[in-house]
């Protein structure tokens, strides 16, 4: 307990714990409040961290002498394949979300995330999913075909086993976890920032989560996307990948890379916002080139889209392209190195408190720096022909990913544990800690640079003697293990700091971030009432500010109505608009996630009909998720002490929800942007492309359809507008209408699929138009369902003239919906009609 | 990598002594600042402006353009010499290799010849090996010679190699293409040219 609290009425504390807090005993799994649940992401994240790490030691023990049979060929791929997987899939984007998750809302002024249940529901699809791909590798059937799953040597011929499946599967499953928590920390940090906090005024960690967390949302769909295809391919045979049927394998390149390059600035991003957290703590001083800084971040996120070609240098793409994307690869180092010498400027600014969260970033330093310098030489064309898939990459990616990445999560760590622990950890074995990891990081992979100029080749199992290779090899093991002799000590100190260590005087590191005006530890509440902000350093302006957060001398320190509040403000001038209010503890995203692993067990093991009853189950445990929303009496029902000024956002035209809804949608229009990239990629570049003499599909009926969902669409709009102008008259009549006419142009799709004469298994072309026919088909029963539900929630007093705010969320799906259908009619296949006509 | 025998492996390893060269200046440096800058006992005189113009703008904005200028103004040239383009004065020596899981099969088209994990040519010729797949993914790679191209099924794609002493070189699959993909090995014989002749009358 901290001195504030006490001086304060206990009981308010007492009772926003009571509100807060989640259930006891096994109750807690039901938990989805965000300190909680962020925690549980990184400790989970830090599990499998040690797992990937266990795989890197078996990698360096067989690579450790030349002509070694310790792990055969089989167990080898399988090892090095899971190494990569777990560390990029399993353990940096979920740590690095947790953390995110844990600190953003602290940072700027709410109470939790705007989506709660989804932060619960994408640990569970985590931890779930990580496990199924873990349990492939226990019972010894993991993939083996290399993170990157290139086919062909990933399809059914190539790979027969179900070690792929375990992979593709898998990940997808992770991947929805990482999409939401990308989807719920945007609106966020949009919508729910401290009064007064302007965007210029905001953390810049905060800017830094805002570029990863768009980066994820944009990043992410095309390789699920891909995922799908593949899936597809292996199970039912169709044809996307196999060039015989008019595929081409190197879509799978595009789209993996498409999502693999942005993934690199995914995990550097918020690592360098720690970086860029701390040095102006320990500098005492503000961070030089705020601005600068936020146009760097910025500018890494567009760059980051552009480069994924640099992965595929050798596959024999033309030369202007090489020399384009040469120079757009180069172009990071511009952002990079802006922000480098922003933190060299604060540092030279201020006197600088060494302590170990600083040691850790100065090992980042050094470690990215060369990192970031053998990355330009890769950008390099013709040096990167040469060097491509050999150790040197090795050696430059780890540098890269541990410098940026590993290293300053740790500083991080121990910057933020007082704040989770309220203690301080130990400076003797920290230091001990940093430097065996810092000497056996370098001792491993500085020599790999070298490996990889005197030509050894990745992912080969083992080498002849006499190469030249064996002493180096020999070396970067013995550094490999000194490391994980340190990260061994790291985790030895972390684990007794929690018993041993001091206790932590209140913002111990004396920062200026809101976070520090919590309790430390927490209150699950984070704060007893929220502050204006009127710069970005509200602690250095006031370090009273906890005192006062803490007595409630500041917004929303009323606790009777038994509702989650936090404050709803505008995104770009930080004005109060609404009371946000989150839901309470629940069972249903634990219960949705286990069925999601149902259908993708079901998957593994073939039981086509279980995934698709188990499916079905998933939409209507997300629909009754949705039917405890807005006015349902356990969400926030109408209540006579309701506040009027700001309102309750689910009594107002825009909410978290609607904000939500957009950016899925971007997300997911990402995805539908990726399918027509590979349509378009296959029609122009593919060997054996050809489209079908005859048409697929009945064009008059698509025609009706697509007017009966524009009808539909008109009339929601129409409603909506009515809605606006306080007129509720035939609301749930005009639902209805919307709703059958939505039910009408799905039975319609349905009908002509069924009738299509369509060859998936022989034609790439007839393929997309499945998943393209599927893709309109998901869509419109989604919106059409949630509109029928809309209807029945006018009918129970949950929606009305005076609680607009839930079909507003649908509006935007609709005009998705519209605007998808269309544009699939014209592309896929009114295109290649003129085509042929021309 | 370090041993180039080749024209293109010998461009590659002067561009590689160029950045490393560089890289090194560049690493030093900020890594010296970074030191300087914590070790300092006093703070600093905190004008804005300055900074933002001295750091910001030279180290992060004209250190790295100005580095990136440079090795461009070698690297592009050198990397359109290493490309198979058409050539006036010289024929080219053209041999067909086929990657399969896991071993190469080499034709020499015009002379008939079939080889397996074994490529013969001429020193001082330019010699333009054309790829393609069987099975999955692989990349053909003689790294003291020159970069490495993918082998990619449904596609044929172009390396051009020349060796400019004749000897045995080493060559591996570089493109991880399944369960033996560390022994996908050859050996590429570069023979004088009186040599070459006889070992091919001898292989036809």
């Amino acid at each position: 307990m901290t001195q504030e609290s006490l001086s304060f009425p206990a009981k308010f504390h007492q009772q926003l714990e009571k509100i807060w807090g989640n259930l006891p005993g096994w109750g807690s799994l039901a938990a989805v409040n965000h300190t909680s649940i962020g925690v549980r992401f990184m400790v989970t994240g830090m599990f499998f961290f040690l797992v990937g790490g266990l795989l890197a030691m078996l990698i360096r023990t067989q690579l450790a002498l030349p002509d070694q049979e310790i792990l055969n060929a089989q167990v080898y791929n399988q090892v090095f394949t899971m190494h990569g997987t777990v560390m990029m899939f399993l353990f940096a984007i979920p740590v690095l979300e947790g953390l995110a998750m844990y600190l953003v809302p602290k940072m700027v002024g709410a109470r939790d995330l705007v989506f709660p249940r989804i932060s619960a529901m994408g640990y569970y699809c985590y931890l779930f999913g990580g496990l199924i791909i873990l349990s492939s590798l226990v019972i010894g059937i993991a993939p083996a075909g290399g993170w990157f799953m290139y086919t062909p040597l990933s399809d059914a011929t190539f790979s027969p086993d179900k070690g792929p499946d375990f992979w593709l599967i898998g990940i997808t499953f992770v991947e929805i976890s990482a999409i939401s928590a990308g989807v719920e920390l945007v609106v966020s940090i949009l919508r729910t920032r401290a009064p007064g906090m302007t965007l210029d005024k905001m953390p810049i960690f905060c800017w830094y989560i805002l570029a990863m967390a768009l980066m994820i949302v944009f990043g992410f769909p095309p390789l699920i996307l891909a995922s799908i295809l593949l899936e597809l391919e292996r199970a039912a045979g169709w044809v996307f990948f196999a060039v015989d049927g008019g595929g081409d394998p190197l879509l799978w390149q595009h789209l993996f890379w498409l999502f693999g390059h942005p993934e690199v600035y995914i995990l550097f991003l918020p690592a360098a916002g720690i970086v860029s957290t701390l040095i102006p703590v320990f500098a005492g001083r503000p961070l030089v080139g705020y601005r600068w800084v936020v146009f760097a971040i910025i500018v890494m996120g567009f760059i980051s889209f552009g480069l994924w070609v640099h992965h595929m240098f050798t596959v024999g793409i033309p030369q202007l392209a090489q020399a384009f994307f040469s120079i757009a690869s180069m172009l990071v180092a511009i952002p990079t190195a802006i922000q480098i010498f922003a933190w060299i400027a604060t540092l030279w600014t201020g006197k600088v408190t060494f302590s170990l969260p600083m040691l850790w970033i100065t090992g980042f330093l050094i470690i990215f720096v060369c990192g970031g310098l053998t990355g330009v030489m890769l950008a390099l064309v013709p040096f990167n022909w040469q060097i491509h898939d050999t150790h040197f990459v090795v050696a430059h990616m780890h540098y890269v990913l541990v410098g940026g990445m590993f290293f300053p999560l740790i500083a991080g760590l121990y910057y933020w544990l007082p704040h989770y622990s309220g203690r301080m950890p130990s400076h003797l074995l920290g230091r001990w800690a940093f430097w065996l990891t810092f000497v056996g990081f370098n001792v491993t992979f500085l020599l790999m640079h070298l490996t990889g100029l005197l030509g050894m080749p990745r992912r080969i199992y083992t080498y002849e003697a006499g190469l030249g290779w064996d002493w180096l090899n020999l070396l970067s093991s013995v550094g490999g293990f000194i490391m994980s002799i340190g990260i061994a000590m790291l985790i030895v100190d972390i684990a007794l700091h929690f018993r041993f260590g001091r206790p932590a005087p209140h913002n111990p590191w004396r920062a200026d971030t809101l976070e520090w005006a919590t309790g430390t530890p927490p209150g699950s509440y984070n704060f007893a009432s929220i502050p204006e902000v009127s710069s970005r350093h509200p602690l250095w302006d006031n370090p009273d500010l906890p005192a006062t957060i803490a007595a409630g001398e500041h917004h929303l320190a009323t606790i009777e109505h038994g509702r989650r509040e936090t404050l709803g403000t505008d995104p770009i001038n930080g004005k109060i608009r609404d009371i946000t209010h989150v839901p309470s503890n629940s069972w249903i995203p634990l219960q949705t996630a286990m069925v999601i692993a149902v259908v993708c067990l079901c998957l593994l093991t073939k039981i086509y009909w279980g995934a698709l009853a188990a499916a079905i189950v998933v939409f209507v445990m997300l629909y009754r998720w949705s039917w405890h929303n807005g006015a349902h009496p356990v969400a926030a029902p109408v209540r006579d002490d309701d506040p009027v000024n700001p309102p309750l956002h689910s009594r107002t035209f825009d909410g978290p929800g609607l904000w939500g809804m957009v950016v899925t949608l971007l997300s997911n229009g990402t995805l539908f942007l990726s399918l027509l990239f590979g349509w378009f990629y296959l029609w122009t570049v593919a060997p054996n492309w050809q489209i079908p003499d005859h048409k697929a599909f009945s064009i008059s009926g698509l025609f009706i359809s697509g007017v009966s969902l524009t009808l539909a669409t008109w009339i929601y709009l129409n409603t909506l507008k009515r809605l606006r102008q306080k007129n509720d008259l035939q609301l749930e009549g005009r639902l209805w209408i919307s709703t059958l006419l939505g039910f009408f142009h799905i039975a319609l799709l349905i009908f002509i699929f069924a009738a299509a004469d369509l060859r998936p298994r022989t034609m790439a072309h007839d393929a997309i138009l499945c998943v393209m026919m599927l893709y309109l088909l998901l869509h419109s029963s989604m919106v059409t369902i949630a509109t029928l539900l809309q209807a029945l929630r006018v009918r129970k007093g949950y929606v009305s003239r005076t609680l607009p705010y839930e079909p507003m969320v649908l509006q935007p799906l609709w005009l998705y919906c519209l605007s998808i259908y269309w544009i699939s009619l014209a592309v896929f296949l009114l295109l290649p009609q003129m085509r042929g006509l021309a | 990598m370090l041993d180039a025998q080749g024209p293109a492996a010998k461009e590659a390893l002067f561009l590689w002594w160029l950045m490393f060269g560089m890289f090194t200046l560049v690493f030093f440096a900020v890594i010296i600042l970074w030191f300087v800058a914590i070790q300092k006992k006093h703070a600093a005189e905190n004008n804005t402006a300055t900074m933002h113009r001295r750091w910001i703008i030279g180290g992060g904005l004209i250190l790295p353009t100005s580095a990136m200028v440079l090795i461009l103004f070698f690297g592009i040239p050198a990397g359109h010499r290493m490309l198979p383009l058409p050539s006036d004065s010289e024929e080219i020596f053209v041999i067909e290799v086929t990657g399969h899981q896991w071993w190469w099969e080499v034709v020499y088209p015009e002379q008939g010849i079939h080889l397996e994990n074994e490529i013969h040519i001429p020193v001082n010729t330019p010699v333009d090996i054309r790829l393609t797949s069987n099975d999955v993914i692989h990349s053909f790679w003689v790294p003291q010679l020159a970069g490495k191209l993918d082998v990619i099924p449904g596609k044929t794609n172009t390396l051009r190699l020349q060796a400019d002493n004749p000897g045995e070189y080493r060559g591996q699959c570089a493109e991880f293409c399944g369960l033996n993909h560390a022994f996908m090995q050859f050996t590429l014989t570069a023979h004088s040219p009186e040599n070459f002749a006889q070992w091919l009358q001898e292989a036809q």
